[in-house]
């Protein structure tokens, strides 16, 4: 690489709150492999969905706002989660194909001193290593090989569906079949596992209002990864994270079997194979015991 | 070179009937260029076993017979080229029913429940119509575009029966239901919205349960986007003033309150505010350990700390919604 990649980084919420580990992960992996990264600090909540159920208007000035920012540097926006990705470009998307609803958001932006324009991409991180730093080039970085490790790439709905939306930032993934995760594992070394339910909903977006079937749908993929041997699960999403670690136990319950499956951030796993430091990789955060994982 | 491809069809076979357990016959076969799934099919009828049972009848994409999935994916076989299906999942493609467990026949299945969701939604205009109208009941191209896609669907159950949320949770209404309740609810003609807006706002049947996953409108042969509909039909709770306040109604205004204080969701105070202190209760052990790890703190979620960074301009956000928010709750 000629020139180096420097990017946007959109937190979103968790990695500010419940999962400090997605970030200390994901700036560790952008380091070892001289990223660089700017922290979009004036970004705010994306909405996640449910704000858009409430108000699609306002979220729509919100998420245009946080892109906004990434214009003002010139810079691609990095994602480090599939609800952020979704609804950002889903905020992009709208107001580039329709300027009806582009200048009644600039209204509202102009009060603040702020212009949408649309010049930035929007992108997943993990899209990024592997469109525009390679998997060639993050192969060479490999420290520690995960040659020991069955791991279940758990894709998350966000960056694979829908597919209009997502194929011109994420490679063109097909979401019946996507690959992006199995190919990132290869490079790692590690053994990627085929099963069923990589490409399904994890149901955290129900975790409230319908308990027993975000309980079942993290259930089924986390049993379809046991039953082929996965050693741990890993996902680019830390709404998937949060749903399959922390609920686990409860989970268990629901589907009346014993589950104990790591499931890591995609940068976290990353992290591991580029001979991080426990403190940034931050295993220690998770409720599902995972930190065998450092010396396995 | 021939443009060929020797193709296996790993196939779905079941008789209610006869059948203790469903099995599977592999069929082997060339397939050409411009073969679609629906002629795969025919070939197995006609070539391999008369006895192969399957829907079919316009050919044409419109009456909606002849939905399947191909490796799980939802397909309309008289629409998909059947190289374009090798080519994304190699040469053996699994030929299976829209759902597997309400198989009659083969490809052939129950659509009772389909059916049966959607009448509950009152698919059609609800009018006091005059019987001897003196004029057209006109609408603007506006209008009329409203719910112009949402009136493309063809019911062939492919959203519906590719729905994981319904999998589980067979009361909920599902996609192709929902997409009906919007198209009429939209309509100007009609009369019954609200009514249609209230049955849709339901816990455990309506909107509410959809888990956002996408799966419809990935499977949509019409690219209806029956998602789509559902998120509007969240908005026009709000907007028409039908939203009650339950647990997921406050999840989603509730953002809105950590926004307001820090620009962030506030992850322990939505689960609060959501739940209400009664409903805590179910959260308690899993809070716990997320204590135990980090992941929250002791000052998670109490009033008066603030335990959030603060975003950068916070400022911005607040007059961002106070000036462009337009519903309540």
């Amino acid at each position: 690489m000629s020139e180096q990649l420097h990017y946007a980084l959109f937190t979103g919420c968790t990695a500010k709150q419940s999962t400090p580990e997605l970030l200390s992960s994901t700036l560790a992996v952008a380091e070892k492999l001289g990223i660089k990264i700017t922290i979009l600090e004036e970004a705010s909540c994306c909405g996640a969905s449910h704000l858009q159920d409430f108000d699609e208007f306002l979220a729509h000035v919100l998420n245009a706002r946080n892109i906004c920012y990434a214009e003002k540097l010139g810079l691609t926006m990095i994602t480090i989660c599939n609800t952020c990705q979704l609804n950002s470009a889903m905020t992009k998307h709208a107001l580039d194909k329709d300027p009806e609803l582009k200048s009644r958001v600039n209204e509202k932006l102009a009060e603040v001193g702020l212009e949408y324009k649309g010049t930035s991409e929007i992108k997943h991180f993990l899209y990024t290593l592997i469109d525009e730093y390679g998997l060639d080039n993050v192969k060479n970085k490999v420290t520690v090989p995960l040659s020991h490790l069955n791991i279940a790439p758990f894709y998350g709905c966000h960056n694979i569906r829908p597919s209009e939306l997502h194929e011109n930032a994420n490679g063109g993934e097909n979401p019946y079949n996507p690959n992006s995760l199995d190919r990132l594992i290869d490079a790692l070394e590690g053994n990627p596992v085929n099963y069923e339910s990589k490409n399904k909903c994890c149901g955290f977006h129900v975790e409230l209002q319908a308990n027993h079937t975000s309980e079942v749908l993290s259930g089924n993929a986390l049993i379809d990864a046991l039953d082929n041997n996965a050693d741990m699960m890993v996902t680019p999403c830390p709404l998937c994270h949060l749903k399959m670690d922390t609920y686990q136990d409860s989970i268990g319950k629901v589907m009346g079997r014993d589950i104990e499956l790591p499931v890591l951030h995609m940068p976290q796993m990353v992290a591991l194979a580029l001979g991080c430091t426990e403190k940034e990789i931050g295993l220690n955060f998770h409720v599902q015991k995972a930190k065998q994982l450092y010396t396995a | 070179m021939s443009a060929n491809k020797k193709v296996t069809l790993k196939t779905f076979r079941f008789n209610a009937e006869t059948d203790y357990l469903p099995y599977y016959k592999h069929y082997e076969m060339e397939v050409g260029k411009d073969e679609l799934v629906l002629d795969l099919l025919n070939r197995i009828k006609w070539e391999h076993d008369g006895s192969f049972s399957y829907r079919r009848s316009c050919r044409h994409g419109i009456c909606g017979a002849c939905a399947i999935k191909v490796n799980g994916k939802a397909t309309l076989a008289c629409k998909v080229n059947a190289l374009e299906l090798v080519e994304l999942f190699g040469d053996e493609l699994v030929i299976e029913p829209s759902s597997k467990k309400r198989a009659i026949k083969d490809m052939i299945i129950d659509k009772s429940d389909f059916w049966d969701k959607h009448a509950a939604v009152k698919p059609y205009v609800v009018s006091d119509v005059d019987p001897h109208p003196e004029a057209e009941s006109k609408q603007s191209i506006e209008e009329f575009n409203n719910f112009l896609d949402s009136d493309l669907c063809i019911q062939c159950g492919a959203c519906h029966y590719s729905c994981p949320a319904l999998e589980v949770n067979p009361d909920f209404l599902g996609p192709a239901a929902l997409n009906a309740a919007y198209r009429f609810t939209i309509d100007p003609r009609d009369e019954a919205g609200d009514e249609r807006l209230k049955i849709t706002a339901e816990q455990g049947t309506g909107v509410w349960d959809c888990v956002k996953c996408y799966e419809c409108a990935e499977a949509c042969p019409k690219e209806i986007d029956p998602i789509g509909k559902i998120g509007k039909l969240h908005n026009l709770q709000f907007v028409r003033g039908i939203a009650e306040s339950n647990v997921a109604t406050r999840h989603a205004e509730g953002f809105l309150r950590g926004m307001k204080k820090t620009g962030f969701l506030d992850e322990a105070d939505i689960v609060t505010y959501s739940e209400g202190y009664l409903g805590m209760y179910k959260h308690i052990g899993t809070a716990m350990k997320m204590l135990k790890t980090g992941k929250i703190h002791w000052h998670s979620g109490i009033p008066f700390i603030n335990s959030i960074p603060k975003i950068k301009n916070l400022d911005e956000v607040q007059k961002l919604i106070e000036i462009s928010q337009t519903n309540k709750l």
